[in-house]
């Protein structure tokens, strides 16, 4: 059964950055966008398994660190005409502070 | 609210290129109906000469399937022709009575193939070479009859009579000039071309007029010429010419001059109703080849989206002929004249003839013949109207720009075969580029990166790329100019972007990107990073450098590895390093049981496949300063060991190269930047390929400038030669400090001299004494008080969360 667990402040997940939470079920990126919106996708690219919490973030999308692929923070989806898809993890922000559902 | 709707009629390369163009940039505007009189959805009609030539199908070259309107929820009218528009109802009749109402018209309605009003021209098997219907009656005919005349001996009627004669016919071209292609070649090498084509096995008829065409049974039989001689033919290829498609238009009342009249945002006299295409008539010109299209295809989208900025002003264009094993290719005004200069290389043995014309310092036009590797470089320079005199003596034999690593050093894409690597990085095969260009539609180098990933990496490879569009697209291709916007979030260029950052004293990027309206709220992984090294070398000690606008290689201090992992690369100031200094990298390589140990090309101790959360510990571990090997800045200064113990050295190179790295040390720069310091000419630190190469000798220092020994090697080229050290800091402190100044982001110096010439550079900092101390001065204080990362991060160790992991 998931259940919702806390991770930290959103202030301590940099604006367009993002903090690698360690977890049973693998890394897994949380992502902070500008207008403080928060993703979580597993740490891998499709691609040959960048870490994505390294790449640059912008809008609601990050590239990899390591071949630029450029991969949705809403779905996992990398953008066209790459193909793949990282898995995604529900998170929410409550009073400031970030729950992730594992 | 309603949406608008846009009524298109025409569904060809121009029309469906905007609407394309239109999508991307504002999806949401209009609901979209096409009528085009086709039964087909858009194709590349470019490509209608290879599926001739049997190298390609018509499922191959279609652009937009049913599939690709529906998706877009575009009504698509196929085999629908529009012979009514009522501008005051706003309304579109097509012949079989289905109308559409329109507030805005895109009127792309092509052109048709020119017919010579003879006698006989309206006779079966007399055709133009224009759509699918004509392809396939050839196809036909040829399985069924021998004699093909194809007349008119242009680059229409060469192709199809190159396809004609493969699909089996014997194919005779009539041409009423005195040599082929006269409009886009000379005499000389039309004559060439016209011996090639002979070699193939098609027959020619200079000089010929036609009288008319003989008939029997309502079906052509033979041609006959004004001397009275006859010719058997049961297919005639009319390729005369082809005239804009404007009927239409004008008899909606629509202004039309041998085309319909359209101003430089691509609107007709009435502003409701745009045009695109060959049926245009601008500034009193018609365009038959696709990449003036395509150019204003995006100037329509934009003021049909209604944001107003772009203007077409009319386009140069180069022309290639679709006929494998045929190398031309002319651009501009190749004949010249009285007040032009000609540079001719005529090699009639090998099969090559080159000849470049000049005016005024500048490239007018260009025509070339068995060899065409350098063409589109010939025309970028013919577009971009760059003066030549500083390249002239090396002009005939060509950028050279080919002759790189990683593809075997091919730089010929005639000479390779389909199974041959192109792209060295990303392994792809002359034979999938040529296939994505004629099935995908790829009309530039861009595309073909996105899509087939050759040339996206380290870039090497980009010069083939570019001679296998021009080979596969014809015409169809026009090189970027050199011009170039940042990326897709703004329509500016470099220099502007840093200009306004100079003229507004922006000093963020929010402000940067809001002041200069970019179309993305937060940039792109390509436009920040250099938006962010813009703002700081301009505004040194008081713009915000932005962390996370960099790649994380800065953002963090250390190379990221292929499996996340670091590496660290501690300074040592000119290569040279102490018993004490090795021995405390033994120890931390074992403390954090370093996988590998290398000395790297740069004369230093990389320790690689370091975990992220131990690099902090390593840094405070090892107490040495950052080699910025992961910065787009001052890299290594390698040295020799010099006059100090060497029996040659005529100068202390090693000292001169440890002041030399301490000086600039902690630079930021467009990209990385590398020196050398020799001890005497046998340049044992191979000052000839880097940045800046200093060499000694017995009265001083040459230095050489714009080196690279990357992706393509490149010579250093030779700036001065000073006296004393601290000339040599002067001089190249402030080279650099101009390079940082004004070259482009991910410039290299070399990248940077190649577009502004070494003459300005010379006059930057050679002959302008007081510039040149006036730039010193800029880079120290850019450099001043710069701090020593690693131990920054070891002191605010805990102010720094992006070390730290969040472990549940
Ligand atoms: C470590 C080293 C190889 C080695 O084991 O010797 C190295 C490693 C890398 N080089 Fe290099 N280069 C190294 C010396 C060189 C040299 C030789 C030199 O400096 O004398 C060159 C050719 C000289 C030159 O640059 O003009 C060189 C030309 C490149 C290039 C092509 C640059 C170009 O303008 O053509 C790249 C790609 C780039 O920068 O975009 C590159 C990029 C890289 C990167 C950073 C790849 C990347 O973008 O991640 C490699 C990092 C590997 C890693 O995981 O740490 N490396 N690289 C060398 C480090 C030198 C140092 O002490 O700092
Ligand atoms: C065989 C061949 C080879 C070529 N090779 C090259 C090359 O190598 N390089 C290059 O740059 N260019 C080449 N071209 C030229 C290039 O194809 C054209 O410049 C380009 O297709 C023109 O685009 P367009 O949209 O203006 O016209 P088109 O692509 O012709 O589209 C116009 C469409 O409108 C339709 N239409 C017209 N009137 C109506 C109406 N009243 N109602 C509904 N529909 C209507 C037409 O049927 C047609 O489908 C070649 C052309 C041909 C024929
Ligand atoms: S170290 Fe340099 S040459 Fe070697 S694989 Fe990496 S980028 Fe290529
Ligand atoms: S691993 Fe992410 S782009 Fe290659």
């Amino acid at each position: 059964m998931s259940q919702w667990t806390k991770i930290t402040t959103l202030s301590e997940i940099p604006k367009l950055g993002s903090r690698v939470v360690r977890s049973a079920k693998g890394d897994i990126a949380v992502f902070r966008t500008d207008d403080d919106r928060v993703f979580a996708l597993h740490d891998s690219c499709p691609h040959k398994k960048g870490p994505l919490s390294q790449g640059i973030v912008y809008g609601d999308k990050v590239a990899c660190p390591l071949h630029s692929w450029q991969i949705s923070l809403v779905d996992g989806h990398a953008q066209d005409p790459d193909e793949g898809q990282t898995a995604c993890f529900s998170v929410k922000v409550e009073d400031g502070m970030v729950y992730l559902e594992l | 609210m309603e949406k608008m709707k846009l009524v298109v009629v025409g569904n060809g390369m121009a029309g469906m290129r905007t609407v394309e163009e239109l999508l991307k940039i504002s999806p949401d505007l209009y609901d979209i109906t096409v009528f085009g009189d086709e039964p087909h959805p858009n194709y590349n009609r470019i490509m209608l000469s290879p599926v001739l030539a049997g190298e390609q199908t018509i499922d191959d070259i279609i652009l937009n399937s049913r599939e690709w309107y529906a998706e877009n929820n575009i009504t698509l009218h196929t085999g629908k022709k529009i012979h009514k528009i009522d501008r005051r109802l706003r309304m579109a009749f097509a012949e079989d009575g289905t109308f559409a109402l329109y507030d805005r018209m895109l009127i792309a309605t092509g052109s048709t193939p020119f017919m010579l009003p003879i006698p006989g021209k309206d006779l079966k098997g007399v055709i133009g070479f224009r759509d699918i219907k004509d392809v396939d009656a050839m196809i036909a005919t040829a399985g069924t009859h021998k004699h093909a005349v194809v007349i008119g001996g242009g680059l229409l009627g060469l192709e199809a009579a190159n396809g004609l004669k493969i699909q089996g016919m014997d194919v005779t071209v009539i041409h009423k000039n005195e040599w082929l292609l006269e409009r886009q070649l000379d005499k000389t090498a039309g004559l060439m071309l016209q011996r090639s084509l002979e070699a193939k096995g098609l027959s020619f008829k200079l000089n010929m007029d036609t009288k008319q065409l003989i008939g029997e049974n309502g079906h052509v039989k033979a041609i006959q010429f004004e001397d009275g001689s006859e010719l058997a033919a049961d297919l005639v290829v009319m390729a005369v010419g082809i005239r804009p498609n404007y009927a239409l238009a004008e008899s909606a009342g629509i202004h039309c001059d041998r085309g319909i009249v359209v101003n430089d945002t691509m609107q007709t006299f009435d502003p409701r109703v745009y045009s695109v295409g060959e049926c245009v008539a601008h500034r009193g010109i018609s365009y038959g080849l696709v990449a003036p299209l395509f150019e204003m295809a995006k100037v329509c989208a934009n003021h049909l989206a209604n944001f107003g900025i772009g203007q077409y002003k009319g386009s140069v264009t180069s022309t290639k002929l679709k006929v494998t094993g045929i190398d031309l290719f002319s651009a501009g005004d190749f004949t010249g004249n009285e007040d032009t200069e000609e540079i001719v290389l005529h090699d009639a043995v090998g099969g090559i003839y080159k000849k470049i014309v000049i005016k005024d310092d500048k490239i007018i036009g260009s025509v070339l013949y068995g060899d065409t590797t350098d063409g589109s470089w010939y025309f970028q320079l013919l577009r971009d109207g760059k003066p030549i005199h500083e390249i002239r003596d090396n002009l005939m034999f060509g950028q050279d720009s080919l002759g790189n690593t990683g593809h075997e050093g091919q730089d010929k894409v005639s000479a390779m075969t389909d199974e041959m690597e192109v792209c060295g990085c990303n392994g792809v095969c002359k034979g999938t580029i040529v296939k994505a260009i004629q099935e995908k539609g790829l009309f530039s180098i861009d595309d073909v990166k996105k899509q087939t990933k050759a040339g996206s990496s380290c870039g090497s490879c980009v010069g083939l790329v570019e001679q296998i569009l021009v080979s596969t697209l014809g015409g169809g291709y026009a090189p970027p100019s050199s011009a170039k916007t940042i990326c897709g979030c703004s329509d500016k260029g470099h220099e502007e972007i840093r200009q306004q950052i100079r003229d507004n004293k922006y000093l963020n990027i929010p402000d940067a990107i809001k002041g200069m309206a970019w179309r993305t709220p937060n940039g792109c992984a390509t436009c920040r990073p250099a938006l962010n090294y813009y703002l700081i070398s301009t505004w040194p000690h008081e713009a915000v450098d932005d962390p996370q606008s960099r790649f994380i290689n800065e953002r963090v201090h250390a190379n990221i590895q292929k499996d996340g992992t670091y590496s660290v690369i501690p300074r040592m100031y000119g290569g040279v390093t102490t018993p004490s200094q090795l021995r405390k990298i033994a120890d931390v390589a074992d403390k954090y049981a370093v996988p590998m140990v290398k000395v790297t090309g740069g004369q230093r101790i990389d320790l690689l496949g370091v975990k992220k959360e131990d690099l902090v510990d390593m840094w405070a571990d090892l107490d040495m300063p950052s080699g910025y090997a992961y910065s787009k800045g001052i890299r290594t200064v390698k040295t020799c060991v010099g006059s100090e113990f060497c029996r040659f050295g005529t100068q202390n190179s090693t000292q001169m190269g440890i002041d030399i790295e301490k000086a600039f040390d902690h630079m930021w720069a467009p990209h990385k930047v590398k020196f050398a310091v020799s001890g005497c000419p046998r340049n044992c630190a191979e000052s000839g390929i880097k940045d800046v190469g200093i060499i000694g000798v017995d009265s001083g220092w040459e230095m050489y400038v714009g080196g690279n020994g990357g992706i393509k090697t490149e010579v250093a080229q030779f700036l001065c030669k000073v006296k004393t050290s601290d000339e040599v800091l002067e001089y190249s402190g402030a080279f650099i400090q101009i390079y940082r100044e004004e070259a482009r982001y991910l410039d290299r110096t070399v990248h940077w001299i190649e577009r502004v010439g070494l003459e300005y550079v010379k006059r930057r900092v050679i002959e302008d004494a007081e510039g040149r101390k006036a730039a010193y001065e800029r880079l120290l204080y850019a450099l001043q008080g710069a701090v020593e990362p690693w131990s920054e991060r070891v002191k605010k160790r805990n102010e720094h969360k992006e070390f730290e992991d969040i472990t549940i």
